[in-house]
């Protein structure tokens, strides 16, 4: 199982990676093997304000459609549209390529709670 | 897979008729229909011999798998075998040659049939009426909640939202939204029913409808439906019955008595009519008393005088026609063939039948599979493949596997509270020896997960074609011929 040890994780499965004062969030590779067959992902705008822990999106897979829990609050500042033609590229890349959102203005303390590869590891493990 | 379409076989000129000579004056078609109303290009149709097209429809069926091949243990679907002679009926001239234009008194044997077919489901059910027009249980559900929604508008009640317990189908929070309710999911309890403590926490007078499968997905009753319908009720809502499961309650209880306000039929499922291919279907709908006003327009009724049956549109409360004419009418044939066959000793032989062949294949199966929920259950089961996916093999593998041996797939990856489910119905129409078969073949890949994974990982290998991209299938589906 991938689970890149430079980024840090939610309990339902989103990676996060702070750069700065902006956060880039995806699903993990744990996540998109779970899912299967990715068809659609659905995003937030530009502008728009995501709550920690609230959902931002759905994302559909053959077998599923799921909602998107944000592992931050904050607004959202670019969104990856390369998905809206091809969301199978979570499946292949879910770190690189398949990245959904990049948010900024997010309080320090959230950022203190996410979990880190170790921890994420543990807990897919279980 | 190297199969031509329809189209590709056709040669211009060739044709499966020959017709005698006419013998009337021959007319200009731009004389009759006017110049305006002719298409500039000729239509693209196959022109083929009458051999051509048999052998080609031939081909295609013994490619696809269907109930008169093999089992079809699709979960939640009843995919039954379909008795021929619901086809002798359906296919009777008196039936087959009618139009739905003309007047009621020259059709008296359709509208009986559709009269006495109604008064049997609401006999069934224990409901009051039943409306056969919705053609889908979806379409039935979508019924069921704008009846819901007429009544409380009629009587003056603000009432926003649906629940329905975590273990539906799909298509209950997609009708609530389609009749423009909110929908609210609850959880089911660890023994996979809907406890009341969890529906006394979300249950209010906000509250329209509870909607509940019952048996439900899980193949289990809910135990404690009198006490769900009660509170509900008490809240001054409405309870839905999802009637996908019927085949395991028929002739043994019924929704009425245990306090349902309305549900659907499927009638493609329960009562034999063909399913699957995407129809046609038939969804009739049975209300109790209170939510009769609201019905599909028109109603079968029969006239005061002289009893003859005939359409009533005189409605003014109704929630208006939900498909053209009258519904699906061929199902409805094949539905009421299948009754008068039945007979109400049958019924419940049915659900008898179903519930043994479920409970024999659970009991037998839980030796080399998961079965999160271990208890009698109806007339379907859950299995998780939780033990194969430790050994890389997934529940979609193992489906895929299910197909080398020429039988259908069950149901995967639903209901969603079951990880690496694997859905079981066998129904009533499967012998111990066809069930039997079925357990062989679930050892065997067993075995092969263990012993040979990849054989299973890259299965199908013996079907017309092997694994499909089903992402590309769903999001860049093209139906269209064009050369």
């Amino acid at each position: 199982m991938n689970i890149p040890k430079d980024l840090k994780y939610t309990k339902e499965h989103e990676w996060v990676k702070i750069e700065g004062d902006v956060a880039t969030i995806g699903i993990t590779d744990y996540a998109q093997g779970e899912l299967g067959d990715i068809v659609f992902v659905e995003l937030p705008a530009v502008g728009d304000e995501v709550k920690q822990m609230e959902p931002f999106g759905t994302i559909e897979a053959v077998k599923a459609v799921s909602e998107l829990f944000s592992p931050l609050s904050g607004t959202v500042k670019e969104i990856n549209e390369d998905l809206e033609g091809d969301a199978a590229i979570i499946n292949t890349d879910p770190y690189g390529a398949g990245w959904m959102l990049k948010i900024e203005n997010v309080p320090e303390s959230e950022v203190q709670a996410l979990l880190d590869a170790a921890a994420y590891g543990k807990l897919i493990e279980d | 897979m190297n199969t031509p379409l329809i189209f590709e076989l056709s040669s211009r000129g060739r044709k499966g008729y020959s017709l005698p000579k006419c013998d009337v004056p021959a007319r200009l078609l731009d004389q009759t229909l006017g110049a305006a109303n002719l298409r500039e290009k000729d239509a693209s149709l196959p022109e083929v011999a009458e051999n051509e097209i048999v052998r080609h429809y031939i081909r295609l069926s013994v490619m696809n798998h269907h109930i008169d091949k093999a089992i079809y243990p699709l979960g939640s679907c009843t995919m039954k075998y379909n008795p021929k002679v619901n086809e002798v009926t359906a296919a009777l001239p008196g039936f087959t040659q009618l139009h739905p234009f003309q007047p009621a008194h020259s059709v008296q044997g359709a509208l009986q049939l559709m009269y006495e077919l109604a008064r049997m489901l609401a006999e069934i059910s224990g409901m009051d009426k039943v409306t056969l027009q919705p053609t889908s249980g979806a379409q039935g559900e979508y019924c069921g909640l704008k009846l819901a929604k007429a009544h409380f508008d009629r009587i003056g009640q603000k009432r926003e939202s649906v629940l329905f317990p975590d273990s539906a189908h799909g298509t209950n929070p997609a009708s609530v939204t389609m009749a423009g309710f909110q929908p609210v999911q609850v959880k089911s309890n660890d023994r996979g029913i809907l406890d009341p403590a969890a529906l006394e926490d979300v249950l209010d007078d906000r509250i329209a409808v509870l909607m509940l499968t019952n048996p439900n997905t899980l193949g289990l009753f809910e135990r404690e439906i009198l006490r769900l319908t009660e509170m509900v009720h008490g809240k001054g809502g409405l309870v839905y019955m999802d009637g996908a499961n019927l085949n395991a309650l028929m002739g043994i209880t019924r929704a009425g008595d245990m306090g349902f306000d309305m549900l659907h039929f499927n009638l493609h499922k329960t009562l034999s009519a063909p399913h699957g291919g995407g129809g046609p279907g038939g969804g009739a709908v049975g209300v109790k008393r209170l939510l009769e006003p609201y019905l599909p327009v028109p109603v079968i009724a029969r006239e005061k005088g002289n009893g003859e049956y005939c359409f009533d549109w005189d409605r003014p409360y109704s929630i208006g026609r939900l498909h053209t004419f009258y519904g699906n009418f061929g199902v409805m044939v094949r539905a009421y063939t299948y009754l008068l066959m039945m007979g109400s000793a049958g019924l419940r032989q049915i659900a008898e039948v179903a519930i043994t062949n479920a409970n024999y294949l659970k009991e037998r199966l839980k030796e080399r599979y998961d079965l999160p929920y271990d208890t009698v259950c109806q007339h379907e089961f859950v299995l998780s493949g939780d033990r194969q996916k430790k050994q890389g093999v997934r529940v979609v593998d193992i489906a895929k596997r299910i197909l080398d041996f020429g039988i259908h797939a069950p149901t995967t990856y639903f209901p969603l509270i079951v990880s690496e489910a694997l859905m079981i119905e066998p129904t009533e129409t499967e012998s111990k020896a066809s069930l039997d078969q079925f357990v062989e073949v679930m050892f065997q890949i067993a075995d092969e997960v263990e012993k040979n994974p990849d054989l299973v990982r890259s299965a199908p290998h013996n079907t017309p074609v092997g694994r499909l991209n089903e992402a590309a299938a769903a999001r860049e589906l093209n139906v269209n011929f064009s050369d």
